[in-house]
């Protein structure tokens, strides 16, 4: 008699089945080698609601393998709620193993945050993406954005930049900056802060972005040009802490967290809870490297 | 005679434009002998066809007809705001007058728009972006033109808006909140802003008072005197044609029916609508 | 040297919206006009003087013959010539000057004398003093430079009208009534202004109804009677 195993484990591993990660897979592929430009997917059913990550969720589990090592952040911590539950889901969906430290990750899920820490040729580094288009604000029709990115006609984007810094003074965009990417599409590069921004050029690492609620995948392949939109006179810049250090390990060149306290006084902390970690046991994680944060006096 | 045969600005050949399935004998059994521009045989509708014509650097050409004529929809091709049924167009300062501009990429009508052409609408809302402030708008044409530069950008735009005589304070404002003189005015600064050789006006002083319509008139007959601009002047309105222009044509059932110098036209029409037409006015 | 021969033409109306009804304004027409000569063109209200001058202008289209009109660039015949020619002709040799002003809103008197001269891309400025030195020949009160023409009365939009047809100098000149509402001391200054412009060899063809002018102005004189032409002499 022949053995049916074939419901032995109950679930597929990595949860979804094998012809719609194969679907993710090819899509992905797609995305990799028109770099920006965004590509449907099934975005098929998880046991999360969409818009909690399951974009960034498909991605992982779809290019996960056994001997991959899991690292997953939410606004750069390990520990908060969404990252914690995600870790657990994906952990007990495929076993593999799990880690806080950003250097020993193959795959790392991220939202809204890059890691303060250098990104190598060996990692993939994956989005979890609430809008994937960045034409949205200015153009509310799917059909127009979709002519507007395939013919390059940006102006309506510029023209909103513009109209930002002649009614605020500056470009009043806080996260998910707009950029160009290899010269071409303009891309949302989910609402990672302005700090991050710089660290998508020419990085070592593979970047994926997963829209799970539009059905989107795109990407920016390792070692890519990647710039931030800019006038010729009015130039982007990253986050100013004014001269702000971490209060815990006095470092001032790492995006940092204003923290409140009951009697009214606040303070900075590192962002990134393993790049803090790290410093605090007297580490010397190697940084991004860029302009921006070179400017940053010691 | 100085051989002005070959000098043409914008040279169109048969345009023709068609809503719905039409044949062969669609423009023959439609126009002015019919008194109607609806296929018998198929319903569709001839919106203007067998439209040729040349016009001339810094020539003024008026299209004149009754609502319906067709008039509009030839600036509209031209535009590239409807794609024709038949016909071409070619426009000298685009590869010298040799490619069919209506068959070009999009990508390539867009850059013909933005640098080549300039259409002022009758309504603003449909040349302006209401969300934008008025300099944005100027901006956005200045953009597509390839400047990044924000302090040239307002430069540009303050100096437009010197030129059409809106308050260069109000630059930073929506359209929404001006006049509909004012606004008509942000529209023609957007169009010339990156010097077009041609541009279209479509009944640009329809709606709007007396003593505006005047100011909007002496501002296009400046431009064209300062910048000689070429210029399609689209109107119903016969003091509006016979104030900007120097040739007109006239257009029923959607197709051409008489063309001429425009004093010709109002003194001496030949044809028997143009006639009734010039007889109308008041 | 003719700069203008006139052969057979003939004018019919047409009038389509009162049943094809026929209106015959000139027959038949000869006339010849020299380099530099004057030809008054004289008539009851009706003869066909103004058609005359309209279908050489080509306001009118001519129902037949040739007006063949000798420009820098060689022989055209007005009756045949593509309007583009006309247009040009119009910029640079032929001006018309008709018996009233076409004003043009908000603009200023100076700047109506000086529109041909715009039209060519004349130097503004220069052109303004031009048409300032004419105004100021024809007495036309200086304060008056700057206002709009369409409250003036009608002695003063004729001068206004007078200068802006001889300011360019033109090669032929067609000119309806230069000197109907005019004071006798204007009449001559008009008068010796288009002699000035005889002069320097235009060629001039003049309607009037005012025997002073004639006397003074003109080289010969044709009379229109009822579209044809009654004398040669």
């Amino acid at each position: 008699m022949v053995e049916n195993n074939k419901y032995i484990n109950k679930y597929n591993f990595a949860f979804i089945d094998e012809s719609t990660k194969k679907e993710i897979r090819r899509k992905l592929l797609k995305a990799v080698a028109i770099p920006g430009y965004q590509v449907p997917y099934s975005s098929p059913e998880m046991p999360i609601a969409r818009g909690w990550g399951t974009g960034g969720l498909h991605v992982t589990l779809a290019i996960i393998g056994k001997k991959d090592i899991f690292k997953i952040i939410d606004q750069g911590s390990d520990a908060s709620v969404n990252a914690c539950n995600l870790r657990n889901f994906v952990q007990s969906m495929t076993g593999v193993k799990t880690t806080f430290d950003t250097s020993e990750a193959t795959i790392i899920q991220t939202r809204h945050r890059i890691t303060e820490e250098e990104l190598n040729e060996n990692q993939i580094f994956v989005y979890q993406v609430p809008q994937p288009e960045p034409l949205r604000s200015v153009e509310r029709y799917e059909n127009k954005t979709r002519q507007m990115h395939g013919e390059a006609n940006y102006a309506k984007m510029w023209v909103a930049l513009y109209e930002q810094f002649v009614s605020h003074g500056d470009i009043m965009l806080g996260a998910g900056y707009p950029v160009k990417v290899n010269n071409r599409y303009i891309m949302a590069p989910s609402p990672i802060p302005r700090w991050d921004i710089p660290n998508l050029n020419l990085s070592k690492a593979l970047h994926l972005f997963g829209a799970g609620r539009e059905k989107r995948l795109y990407a920016i392949p390792p070692f890519t040009k990647v710039e931030p939109l800019e006038f010729d006179d009015i130039k982007f810049h990253i986050e100013d802490f004014k001269g702000s250090a971490c209060s815990k390990t006095g470092y001032k060149k790492a995006f940092l967290d204003e923290m409140y306290y009951d009697d009214g006084s606040t303070n900075f902390v590192i962002n990134d809870s393993n790049f803090l970690d790290k410093l605090s046991e007297k580490e010397q994680p190697t940084q991004h490297e860029n302009k921006y944060i070179n400017q940053i006096a010691e | 005679m100085s051989n002005t045969e070959d000098n043409w600005l914008l040279k169109v050949n048969n345009l023709t434009k068609i809503y719905g399935d039409y044949t062969e004998n669609s423009i023959k059994n439609t126009g002015p002998k019919f008194n109607s521009n609806i296929c018998p045989e198929t319903g569709s509708i001839v919106a203007c066809a067998d439209i040729n014509f040349e016009l001339y650097p810094g020539e003024v050409l008026g299209i004149v007809g009754e609502s319906g004529s067709g008039k509009s929809t030839v600036v509209k091709l031209l535009y590239f705001d409807m794609e024709q049924s038949l016909g071409s167009a070619f426009l000298k300062p685009h590869l010298d007058g040799l490619s069919n501009i209506l068959e070009e990429s999009n990508q390539k009508k867009r850059w013909i728009r933005n640098y080549l052409m300039g259409m002022v609408y009758q309504n603003p809302r449909d040349g302006l972006n209401f969300k934008f402030s008025s300099g944005g708008n100027i901006a956005e044409k200045l953009i597509m033109g390839g400047n990044f530069h924000v302090g040239n950008i307002r430069n540009r735009a303050t100096d437009l808006l010197e030129k059409t005589e809106v308050p260069v304070l109000r630059m930073d404002d929506k359209p929404a909140s001006f006049s509909g003189g004012m606004q008509q005015r942000v529209q023609i600064s957007k169009a010339i802003a990156n010097n077009p050789p041609l541009l279209f006006l479509d009944e640009v002083t329809t709606g709007l008072d007396v003593s505006v319509q005047a100011k909007v008139l002496d501002l296009i007959r400046e431009l064209q005197q300062d910048l000689g601009i070429a210029m399609i002047v689209v109107s119903h309105d016969l003091s509006v044609i016979r104030m900007l222009t120097d040739r007109t044509i006239v257009m029923k059932n959607g197709r051409i029916v008489e063309r001429g110098l425009t004093d010709q036209i109002l003194q001496d029409p030949q044809h028997k609508y143009s006639q009734l037409l010039v007889s109308s006015l008041l | 040297m003719n700069i203008l021969e006139i052969n057979d033409l003939s004018k019919v109306f047409n009038l389509h919206i009162l049943n094809n009804k026929k209106l015959e304004a000139l027959k038949s027409i000869n006339l010849t006009v020299a380099e530099g000569e004057i030809i008054g063109l004289t008539g009851k209200s009706g003869s066909g003087k103004s058609s005359l001058m309209k279908c050489i202008y080509r306001t009118y289209l001519a129902s037949g013959g040739q007006i063949n009109y000798k420009s820098i660039n060689g022989m055209v015949d007005l009756v045949t010539a593509s309007d583009h020619e006309v247009i040009e002709l119009r910029k640079n040799e032929i001006t018309y000057c008709s018996q009233f002003l076409s004003v043009i809103p908000r603009v200023s008197a100076v700047d109506v004398v000086c529109e041909n001269l715009f039209k060519v891309n004349a130097d503004k400025e220069a052109a303004r003093y031009k048409a300032k030195g004419m105004l100021q020949q024809l007495g036309f009160p200086a304060e008056l430079w700057d206002a709009f023409p369409v409250t003036f009365s009608g002695g003063e939009q004729q001068r206004i009208n007078v200068a802006r047809a001889i300011i360019t100098s033109p090669r032929f000149l067609l000119i309806d009534e230069p000197t109907a509402s005019l004071d006798p001391k204007t009449k001559d200054i008009v008068v010796d202004m288009l002699l000035d412009l005889k002069k320097h060899g235009t060629s001039i063809l003049c309607i009037s109804h005012d025997e002073y002018t004639i006397e003074k102005l003109v080289d010969r004189r044709i009379n229109l009677h009822l579209g044809e032409i009654l004398n040669l002499n």
